[in-house]
């Protein structure tokens, strides 16, 4: 589903030029759940950021479907981020004026999707949640966990090929992070390719395979036995 | 999606309205900026047309290239002739004129009692009652230079009358007031004029916008007039009018000319000889209110503009406010095109609104105004309207002005990548 080849992203600022990604190569099945781990200044982030189309690459290349992801303008990043991937963040991001269910039909919108259709595919999403009672209101009127569910759930409604969490459960007490966490991998075992970027421990041992970085490298990339939230 | 496709699809709006409607106290202080630019522009458009509507009412009567001519005393000696000399104008000039100068379209010769220097006014005495009014010698052609309104019953002067030297008068409505009983019919009766018996053929009704004349005037056939007084072919004035489609002032120098020559005056005397010339006024009028018309659009468009900055500069902020938002929108798959066709429309939808408010706003007030003056007759100001091309120019000046001043913010909302806009807090 994703092929990374000597992946290299360099920052500069003035004059020095910041490193930052080293030769990445990364292999990603369909239906893998995949933690990025790192401390800060690993370059996680910056990596998560050039899978999510949001940066590109100085050097290497990056497969995402077999489809080669180059020469990105912003309107084709748009459309492959439309089309491809869904984005779940740390802050939720959800747009604060608009209620859950048209948070979660915005991708729909923007795929050209007529608003009826739009509104009845939102709402299925919102109930795979459990939040179908919650769909008029307002993120403010959400609880953290909740929140984050509207934004999975709109993740999701775009139908993407892999979803891409950063540190979806860094806002989250323990309880409800390891409800994220369930939601995560049920949707992971419903067959999404899943990339869960976390510095904690216990989130990433939920899933399937653990990627380390380390000062823009890959240290450790292994398949570990996956802890079930019940 | 096609930008057209979005400007028309409902979603595009909803989603204008909401971001909007988010916040309401700086769209309406913003909307207000260009409201006030298009209320400007209205109130003044209109009251400027009011204005010129007001002189076009004023001078209606007067054929609008009309002019007079007169003697005056010569300021420079000439053939022969000492200063100081008043040359006199006598019935002949008229056909010399009409040969000389072709631009004349009618020419009527005037003599007067009572005003401009022309002696003192005559006692006009019906039966107990007299009073002393201004006394014109005119002939039928005057009225085709001013119009005049003669009340049911009777007439003006005509030919017959100058022919026949008729002792024949119209009166105005304020001498059947003071000289004549209520309810009494002046036509057909007899007053005396500087000790001679006229009868009344006609009531002029008074209106505005005559130019000179009063309601207590009275008008006797010109040739009445000379024998009266022993004029000969004396003439005080000449009152003509020119074509439409001919200078006033041209005409004016040429009939100068003409006059010098014929009454042997030096063609550098400025003085010799007086002249009205309401072509050139009326034509002054037209360009002061033309000019007042060109100075309201100059303040409402620059009011207008003043306010669309406004506009620009707000929605800068606000977009400067919501770059998480756009962040989220184009992580989730909104095109540049996309984010900028919203901010510019949100740009649009404001100017558009304003405008329209102003628009009846002003409306209101000029129809306040309107209401106020619909009364008064004693300064030129009627009906003020602006024209539906000028409301629709206005309204097209101001979406396109919207539309570009929304580039500015639309192009700084594109202008930050997602990735920086999302890592805002």
């Amino acid at each position: 589903m994703i092929n990374l080849k000597s992946l290299h992203k360099s920052y500069k600022t003035g004059a020095t030029s910041l490193h930052v990604l080293k030769g990445i190569n990364l292999d990603i099945e369909k239906g893998e759940l995949v933690a990025i781990m790192g401390s800060s200044g690993s370059g996680k982030s910056t990596l998560l950021n050039i899978l999510g189309m949001l940066d590109v690459a100085d050097e290497g290349s990056y497969y995402l479907d077999d489809v080669l992801i180059e020469n990105l303008n912003e309107k084709k990043a748009a459309k492959y981020r439309n089309l491809f991937l869904g984005f779940v963040f740390q802050s939720f991001n959800l747009i604060n004026y608009k209620n859950a269910l048209e948070n979660v039909a915005l991708p729909l919108y923007y795929q050209g999707m007529s608003r009826k259709e739009r509104q009845k595919q939102a709402m299925e999403y919102l109930d795979s949640v459990s939040l179908k009672p919650w769909a008029t209101h307002l993120p403010s009127e959400l609880s953290g966990g909740q929140k984050q569910r509207v934004a999975i759930a709109r993740a999701m409604a775009s139908k993407p090929k892999v979803l891409l969490a950063d540190e979806p459960t860094g806002a989250l007490d323990s309880t409800t992070s390891y409800e994220i966490m369930g939601l995560i991998q049920k949707i992971n075992n419903e067959g999404k390719t899943i990339l869960v970027v976390t510095h904690e421990d216990d989130i990433a041992k939920m899933c399937k395979r653990i990627v380390k970085l380390k000062d823009g490298v890959i240290v450790e990339d292994k398949k570990i036995k996956q802890i079930i939230v019940k | 999606m096609n930008s057209l496709k979005i400007i028309f699809d409902r979603d595009t709006w909803q989603e204008i309205f909401s971001s909007i409607s988010k916040n309401k106290t700086r769209t309406v202080i913003t909307v207000i900026g260009v409201l006030w630019g298009i209320f400007i522009y209205i109130t003044l458009a209109g009251a400027a047309k009011g204005l010129d509507n007001g002189f076009e009412r004023a001078f209606r009567n007067l054929a609008m290239n009309s002019m007079g001519v007169w003697t005056q005393r010569t300021s420079l000696p000439y053939g022969g002739f000492k200063i100081g000399r008043n040359p006199k104008l006598v019935i002949q000039d008229a056909e010399i004129l009409k040969k000389n100068v072709p631009g004349i379209q009618f020419i009527t010769p005037r003599n007067v009692r009572g005003v401009f220097d022309g002696g003192s006014p005559p006692l006009v005495i019906r039966k107990n009652k007299s009073e002393n009014y201004a006394l014109y010698g005119d002939t039928p052609e005057y009225t085709r230079i001013v119009s005049k309104k003669i009340y049911d019953g009777g007439r003006f002067i005509n030919e017959k009358d100058l022919e026949l030297e008729r002792k024949v008068c119209v009166i105005g409505e304020r001498t059947v007031k003071e000289l004549f009983e209520p309810n009494e019919d002046p036509i057909g009766e007899y007053v005396r004029i500087n000790n001679t018996y006229f009868q009344v053929i006609g009531v002029h009704k008074y209106v505005e916008g005559g130019g000179f004349e009063s309601d207590g005037d009275i008008f006797i056939p010109f040739t009445t007039f000379n024998r009266m007084y022993n004029y000969g072919n004396y003439v005080n004035f000449f009152f003509l009018a020119a074509y439409d489609t001919e200078d006033p002032v041209k005409i004016e120098n040429q009939i100068e000319t003409i006059l010098k020559r014929a009454h042997k005056v030096s063609p550098d005397d400025e003085e010799a000889f007086g002249f009205i010339n309401l072509g050139e006024i009326f034509g002054k009028i037209v360009g002061f209110s033309k000019g007042m018309t060109f100075l309201s659009l100059v303040v409402g468009l620059a009011t207008i503009i003043a306010g669309i900055v406004g506009i620009g500069n707000i929605l800068l902020i606000s977009v400067k406010e919501r770059t998480k938002e756009l962040g989220i929108r184009r992580a989730l798959g909104a095109t540049p095109s996309e984010v900028k066709t919203q901010i510019i429309l949100e740009s649009v939808f404001l100017t558009f609104i304003a405008g329209i408010i102003g628009i009846v706003l002003g409306a209101f007030v000029l129809s306040g105004i309107n209401a106020a003056t619909a009364d008064i007759t004693d300064y030129p100001y009627t009906n003020p309207t602006v024209p539906i091309p000028y409301v629709i120019g206005v309204l097209i000046i101001i979406i396109t002005l919207g539309t570009l001043i929304g580039l500015i913010p639309a192009q700084r909302a594109v202008s930050i990548k997602p990735i920086e806009a999302l890592r805002e807090e």
